[in-house]
């Protein structure tokens, strides 16, 4: 389970997030919806322990994760969190395996090519595993950034705006495969978004106002 | 994946910021330590040659060009010295050993001495075949000679006056070879030995003695070049040079001083050269620093990635520190080959001049500390680039695209 209790984070004065009490159970999907500036995707970095929160409660898995010393959180991120950033950000002169073994590497887990392999599999983008980012589609390299996400088993999947820029059918294939992956993996899925056309695929919410 | 393939994976996604800091520090560290070689085995070479010898006594003129000719037979001779007055310090009570030598003439570039055999034994020379000089006109060749000239022991030749080979030769007065020396390493390998009474007979059979009269004057003007001269006792070092020095005809140089004088001359292009090298070193410094500074401007979505993906600020430091060493590491290990190849290509050189040799295969102690240097100056260019990857700011960094 995953609360959120008394929330809040300042950039210097303002307020740029604040939540009340949110809970997330394990293994469900919720979605933070809200306005650009709404404090999204400061509440996902703060969900993986990238930012830390000015005041409140977060305790994801029942581990209240700022009162690990930092190098923890930093292991504890990689082995437990899978993070699909809006921009992608797939390491440009990797290959899409090494983006992948890049991912088992920082995380302090064995190596493991067929983990690797069947992970791209499941994405359909197997036959892309010695291609470069940059040869790839912008599907394809989602479907590579969801898999580096998901390659090391995270029990909390965290996405920031997976279908901005994308178009109505590129969006939902990306969705589904997220709560495929999340659902196969029996990993609790956070996806932050503007998006109305996301909306109708989850039934809890946490809305965030301006 | 590891840390050495990682950066090793950064270094080659930039191949040309990448060449120049390796070809920078290669450059540096080849010059400084070609010049280590050259000048360690220069020195270790003409201490060699120049051991057991503590004075040089010659006829007036350059003190350093009678040690170049009486030792290490670079140079002219200064002129010639009567018998009479080397024989008189032969017999001086502070003199243990003296070695006259007759110079004058070469054969094919290589000098002729006429000397006693007493001066081969002095470098610790053994025969490789054949035997010694006994009487005139027999000639004992060094390994370097040999192996150059191919002639063996029963090959005759004619020395040429002077010592560049193109002089007149004394035909009418050919050498035998009966014997070549083992390797020595010292300048042995690179000499001619006959007895001193050959180099006389082949300048005076031009003229045949009129009478026995003309023979005993003859006798009287017999001249030698150099006397090498070893001290009884240290008490010699203060007396003898200054009572040599004393007398008109005479002049007695010290093998050790005129050495030092030498390599503070050529000391000087060798500090000049290597504080070229330096500054090509902390050039290459500074080309490390600024790829590795630039690289982050691009690089800084990569790093926040990879904090996402469970790596610690201290990996990134780590990251950056580890690219920068790899680089300085190869780019010495590239020097040192560098290096060693323009030893090599210097002995070459040299050794085409008949000159000491120095190879590139030999390795010095201190090249360590070059290496040490090297690592040095890569740790430091990348400890900025390395700083400003530890304090990445993931969320922020994040949230700009």
């Amino acid at each position: 389970m995953i609360s959120v209790k008394n929330l809040e984070h300042r950039y210097g004065n303002s307020v740029v997030l604040r939540v009340a009490d949110w809970t997330v159970g394990a293994g469900e999907r919720s979605l933070v919806i809200g306005p650009s500036g709404s404090g999204k995707s400061t509440l996902l970095h703060i969900l993986a322990g990238l930012a830390r929160p000015s005041a409140g409660r977060v305790s994801v898995f029942q581990k209240d994760i700022f009162s690990l010393k930092k190098t923890q959180i930093d292991r504890w991120r990689g082995a437990t969190v899978g993070i699909v950033l809006q921009a992608l950000h797939l390491v440009s002169h990797l290959t899409v395996r090494a983006n992948l073994r890049l991912a088992q590497y920082l995380a302090h887990l064995p190596q493991d090519d067929k983990a690797v392999d069947n992970t791209l599999a499941a994405l359909g983008v197997a036959d892309k595993a010695s291609s470069r980012p940059a040869e790839l589609s912008q599907g394809e390299q989602q479907r590579v950034a969801i898999a580096r996400a998901v390659v090391n088993g995270p029990k909390l999947l965290l996405a920031d705006e997976p279908t901005a820029n994308l178009d109505d059918a590129a969006a939902a294939r990306a969705i589904e495969l997220l709560l495929g992956e999340a659902g196969r993996r029996a990993a609790t899925l956070i996806v932050a978004t503007h998006d109305a056309r996301v909306k109708r695929h989850f039934e809890k919410k946490l809305e965030l106002a301006q | 994946m590891n840390l050495a393939t990682l950066s090793a994976s950064y270094l080659r996604a930039r191949p040309l910021q990448t060449a120049l800091s390796l070809g920078l520090l290669a450059l540096g560290v080849g010059t400084i330590v070609a010049a280590l070689l050259a000048v360690s085995q220069l020195e270790a070479r003409m201490g060699r040659d120049a051991r057991g010898i503590d004075l040089v006594v010659g006829a007036k003129g350059s003190p350093m060009q009678l040690i170049l000719s009486g030792i290490y037979h670079l140079d002219a001779p200064t002129g010639n010295i009567p018998l009479a007055a080397a024989q008189a310090l032969e017999k001086n009570r502070l003199v243990k050993k003296a070695m006259p030598l007759a110079l004058g003439d070469s054969w094919k570039g290589f000098r002729i001495v006429g000397t006693p055999k007493a001066y081969a034994e002095h470098y610790g020379a053994k025969l490789g075949s054949g035997r010694y000089y006994e009487k005139a006109m027999e000639a004992v060749v060094g390994s370097e000679v040999a192996a150059r000239t191919g002639v063996g022991v029963g090959a005759r030749f004619t020395g040429a006056h002077g010592l560049g080979g193109e002089g007149d030769e004394h035909a009418e007065s050919p050498y035998t070879v009966v014997g070549v020396l083992e390797k020595t390493g010292s300048v042995l390998d690179r000499l001619v030995l006959t007895g001193i009474e050959s180099v006389w007979q082949v300048h005076e059979t031009a003229h045949e003695p009129a009478d026995e009269e003309d023979r005993k004057a003859r006798e009287g003007d017999r001249e030698v070049t150099v006397l090498l001269i070893q001290y009884a006792s240290p008490l010699a070092v203060a007396t003898l040079p200054r009572a040599i020095n004393s007398k008109s005809e005479l002049q007695a140089a010290s093998p050790a001083f005129e050495t030092a004088r030498l390599f503070r001359i050529v000391g000087a292009g060798v500090e000049a050269l290597r504080a070229f090298a330096v500054v090509l070193i902390l050039a290459a410094g500074l080309s490390v620093f600024i790829a590795l500074y630039t690289a982050l401007e691009e690089r800084r979505y990569d790093l926040a990635v990879m904090r996402t993906l469970g790596a610690s600020p201290g990996r990134l430091f780590g990251l950056l520190l580890f690219e920068g060493m790899l680089l300085s590491f190869i780019g010495a290990l590239l020097g040192f080959i560098l290096g060693h190849v323009f030893a090599a290509g210097l002995g070459a050189w040299l050794e085409a001049a008949q000159q000491p040799a120095v190879t590139g295969l030999a390795f010095r102690i201190e090249e360590i500390w070059v290496l040490a240097t090297a690592l040095a100056v890569g740790f430091v260019a990348a400890l900025i680039p390395a700083c400003r990857a530890y304090r990445t700011d993931v969320s922020r960094t994040l949230a700009q695209g």
